[in-house]
């Protein structure tokens, strides 16, 4: 793993431009700030194009010969197919609103992080092969050739943005840098430039049908560990079922809520809720990940991976479909799942068992987010909860990218977290709801090779984090994304933070109350509650 | 190329702007630069501005992707303010009214904050980030653009015959402060103010300065030069403004003539106009035009409710759940999840 430059060597950021006017300089591929290239195996398995053995840090990245033309001949293409493409390019005027929005140029005083910088590396080559002045004026015109350097480039900094929209909310024209950065790693794929770290789980994803390449059975016994663990801590044993034809709903988690912890507790408290409605519904070893790594790279992987849901959906009989805490999974979900995959005719509006509450936003869709399921079921007191039990836990919220600025997914967490939890403290107004920061990690981006730039990313979060640490003491962040769930601990220890980060469904199970459940002294962590004496718990064993 | 030199080069090339008509006006070319050129300059906006806009309308917008700024619409009993629906619009009023606030609020302008990492030695890290919300560039904004518009409905007296019931209003307010004769126009003094702050404003900041482009600065000089010729025209040399307005309504009539004795001031003033106009389809300026596309806020986020048809959609290669059945079936069987074909029975 690459070096880290300690916190306080990493604060002192120079915001300063160079003196070289930026189409001179060149990015520099250190350790902790690129990703490995992509293996060939990968590709070969996704029918990708141009698949070889390069390494990034090579001055030869062994492109094919006419690379120039297909880039070229991949822009044309998108230019003619994707409105936002062909505007974004047009319409900026650089004005810098957005440059101090984007958490990787705080962190890092990059000003090729500056998003309007970041989009003018490919808009400068639309200029030079598609605008009159950019061909006649070139650099004057803010125009230049399509080089090696240029891709090498692109590759570099596209890699820079986790595709959080956060620049997109303060710019006067909505230019979605997002839109630009999956659009240009198209670009990049055209010519066989991929990374290791999103391939691995995009091919992984495709054959076993999770980012975490777990077979059905390995799945399976995943959640049987779950269940003992849960009937362990709880004394409830859940009774999920699996690949079971029939059952009125299937429920799709992202892989990161059973790979590893804390997402593992999230999990837990699905599983625990679930069971306490006694809800009929069903696992699927196929569609077994809610995420979609194929989105952050193309919007035809994207639909690739994305097909599985609905098709299994349609398979298992199932009337509708819950989807668990995942923040680019509710992008893809929200905003493009029914385009690329539907109609889901075949389903029925998703209608709560519980309480009958009919979800009319999701009439077309058929699938609904966990925390509006809970917040409907709190708020028509289904669930008998203790709050009490969450009393060891101070909370912030932190809104994940992706349910905030494509979604608008504000109130349902927030209703949940004020029910099961009495310490909950929100973060600096201009840290959350619309205006979050991003993890630092989203996109493809988690991978240990980038941690220098995830960790410079992460700085706005664990700033604002560290402002309600001093201030209200507290020591849980809560959060409805995987990524979120496997990132952010490494940041907040990086950054000194003693704070754990929980999903909101590990509250909810901390606190529901079964009927005729043990007493209970410890919470899904095996933590001992507040209030709690050692000898109750002695008493116990 | 640096980037000083793309400022410049724009200050340069307005200068050569501004002494191409001194020259042709002087030499006696009034039929070019009466006529021709503000004919050419015109054809050129409204032709350019169309294949624009017809380029943009003809690429589709495969997937609906509005940028939420506010709580979406779920459950009945969770409260949508009007801020929220005018945030994350779920319906084509709200999207009215999202797109309104845009284009004549600048809206999200309105959110723009200014980072700063400030030290501090409470935290171990030694410094803290602080969100300063600042309006700086909304006001230069918000003013460069009213008064812009201000400014050309008053040139709509030159253009009419009679003149249109606003415009006298439009004048009277605009020259309430009775300073000079004759009466000066606030609009005038506004817009060069507007103009000068987001010039400095470019050249100071340095994180703008680095990013710049001679687009970006060309643009600012160009209508600074209007407007400056503009002022010149109206309060220092005068100009024989009957002639002129024979002139303008000549044009507009289709009937060119260009009239004795207009000063040299006003060839200046028109030829900059010109450029202005037969510049703005291919530059930046169009955003004017593409704000009205723009996806992320025209579109309601209403996704899940009412599917968005992509017109180029097409089947894609899939790895069906028979594929992993084949793949799995034995470990799957041994696991005890239940099977669409068992080989083995």
């Amino acid at each position: 793993m690459p070096e880290v430059p300690k916190p306080e060597e990493l604060m002192k950021i120079d915001y300063r431009p160079p003196e070289r006017p930026w189409m001179e300089t060149k990015p520099e591929f250190r350790g902790g700030r690129f990703c490995n290239a992509a293996s060939p195996k990968w590709l070969e398995a996704l029918d990708y194009p141009y698949a070889r053995t390069w390494s990034v840090t090579d001055e030869d990245w062994n492109l094919p010969e006419n690379w120039k033309d297909i880039v070229l001949e991949s822009m044309h293409d998108r230019l003619n197919r994707f409105r936002s493409l062909r505007l974004f390019f047009d319409i900026c005027v650089r004005c810098g609103a957005c440059a101090d929005k984007c958490h990787y140029f705080i962190g890092s005083g990059d000003p090729k992080n500056m998003p309007v910088l970041r989009a003018e590396l490919l808009r400068s080559v639309y200029r030079r092969y598609y605008t009159v002045a950019g061909k006649l004026l070139g650099k004057l015109a803010g125009a230049r050739e399509l080089t090696e350097d240029v891709l090498k480039e692109w590759f570099y900094y596209l890699y820079q943005c986790t595709e959080c929209r956060r620049c997109s909310v303060f710019c006067p024209y909505g230019i979605d840098m997002a839109e630009l950065t999956i659009l240009g790693r198209e670009l990049l794929s055209s010519v066989g430039i991929n990374t290791e770290w999103v391939m691995a789980s995009v091919g992984s994803c495709y054959r076993t049908g999770n980012h975490i390449g777990a077979p059905p059975h390995a799945y399976k016994d995943m959640i049987d560990f779950f269940c003992d663990e849960c009937e362990e801590v709880t004394g409830i044993r859940p009774r999920p079922s699996f690949n079971r034809k029939g059952a009125e709903i299937l429920f799709v988690a992202p892989s990161g809520d059973y790979f590893a912890d804390p997402g593992t507790y999230t999990f837990m408290g699905y599983l625990l809720l679930f069971e306490y409605l006694d809800l009929d519904y069903t696992i699927s070893g196929y569609a077994s990940e809610g995420g979609n790594f194929g989105y952050f790279i193309s919007h035809e992987m994207g639909k690739r991976l994305n097909y599985k849901i609905y098709s299994e959906a349609k398979r298992l009989g199932v009337k509708w479909i819950l989807g668990g805490e995942c923040g680019h999974m509710w992008r893809v979900l929200n905003q493009y799942m029914d385009t690329w995959n539907g109609p889901a005719d075949f389903l029925e509006e998703p209608v709560s068992p519980i309480t009958d509450t009919r979800f009319e936003n999701a009439k077309s869709t058929k699938m609904v987010h966990v925390t509006e399921f809970t917040a409907d079921l709190i708020k028509h007191g289904k669930l008998k909860l203790d709050k009490s039990r969450n009393d060891h836990i101070v909370l912030t919220y932190h809104d994940s990218c992706n349910p905030a600025r494509a979604m608008g997914l504000f109130e349902e967490p927030r209703y949940i977290m004020r029910n099961v939890c009495n310490n909950f403290y929100e973060m600096p107004q201009n840290t959350i709801r619309e205006s979050t920061f991003c993890c630092g990690s989203g996109s493809g981006l988690n991978a240990d090779e980038l941690l220098e730039v995830r960790m410079r990313g992460g700085l706005p979060r664990a700033n604002a984090v560290r402002y309600v640490h001093e201030k209200h003491g507290v020591n849980h962040l809560g959060c409805i994304c995987a990524i979120d769930r496997a990132v952010l601990p490494p940041l907040l220890e990086y950054w000194g933070l003693d704070v754990e980060i929980t999903g909101i469904h590990e509250m909810v199970a901390n606190a529901l109350v079964f009927p005729g459940e043990k007493k209970k002294t410890v919470d899904l962590r095996d933590r001992t509650l507040k209030g709690v004496e050692p000898e109750e718990i002695e008493e116990e064993e | 190329m640096g980037f000083n030199l793309a400022c410049y080069f724009s200050l340069f090339a307005v200068i050569v702007l501004v002494l191409v008509p001194f020259v042709g006006a002087a030499a006696g070319w009034h039929v070019i630069f009466g006529i021709v050129i503000p004919y050419l300059a015109g054809f050129i906006f409204l032709a350019g501005l169309i294949y624009r806009i017809v380029k943009w309308a003809r690429t589709p917008v495969p997937y609906r992707i509005p940028t939420t700024c506010g709580q979406n619409r779920s459950l009945p009993w969770i409260r949508r303010s009007l801020r929220d629906k005018l945030e994350n619009p779920e319906n084509t009023i709200h999207v009215i009214g999202r797109m309104a606030l845009e284009v004549l609020f600048f809206r999200s302008l309105f959110r723009n904050l200014r980072t700063e990492l400030r030290p501090w030695r409470e935290y171990p890290e030694g410094g803290r980030l602080l969100y300063w919300s600042t309006k700086w560039l909304w006001i230069g904004a918000i003013a460069f653009h009213y008064s812009f518009l201000v400014v050309l409905s008053r040139h709509l007296k030159f253009f009419t015959e009679p003149v249109p019931f606003f415009v006298p209003f439009v004048e009277s307010v605009d020259s309430f402060f009775q300073i000079y004769v004759p009466a000066v126009y606030m609009s005038g003094i506004v817009l060069l103010a507007a103009l000068i702050y987001l010039l400095v404003r470019r050249i100071a900041d340095p994180k703008l300065h680095y990013l710049s482009l001679a687009a970006d600065y060309f643009p600012l000089f160009l209508i600074l030069g209007i407007g400056i010729s503009g002022v010149l025209m109206r309060y220092f040399f005068k100009v024989d403004i009957v002639a002129v307005k024979q002139l303008a309504v000549a044009l507009v009539t289709f009937h060119p003539t260009v009239p004795e004795g207009i000063g040299v001031i006003f060839y200046i003033h028109l030829f900059l106009v010109s450029t202005l106009l037969a510049y703005f389809p291919s530059s930046k300026l169009v955003h004017m035009a593409g704000i009205f596309f723009s996806m992320t806020r025209n579109m309601a986020g209403n996704n899940r409710a009412i599917r968005h048809i992509n017109p180029w959609e097409y089947p894609v290669r899939v790895f069906s759940y028979m594929d992993q059945e084949n793949m799995f079936r034995k470990q799957m069987k041994a696991a005890g999840i239940p099977l669409e074909k068992d080989t083995e029975e």
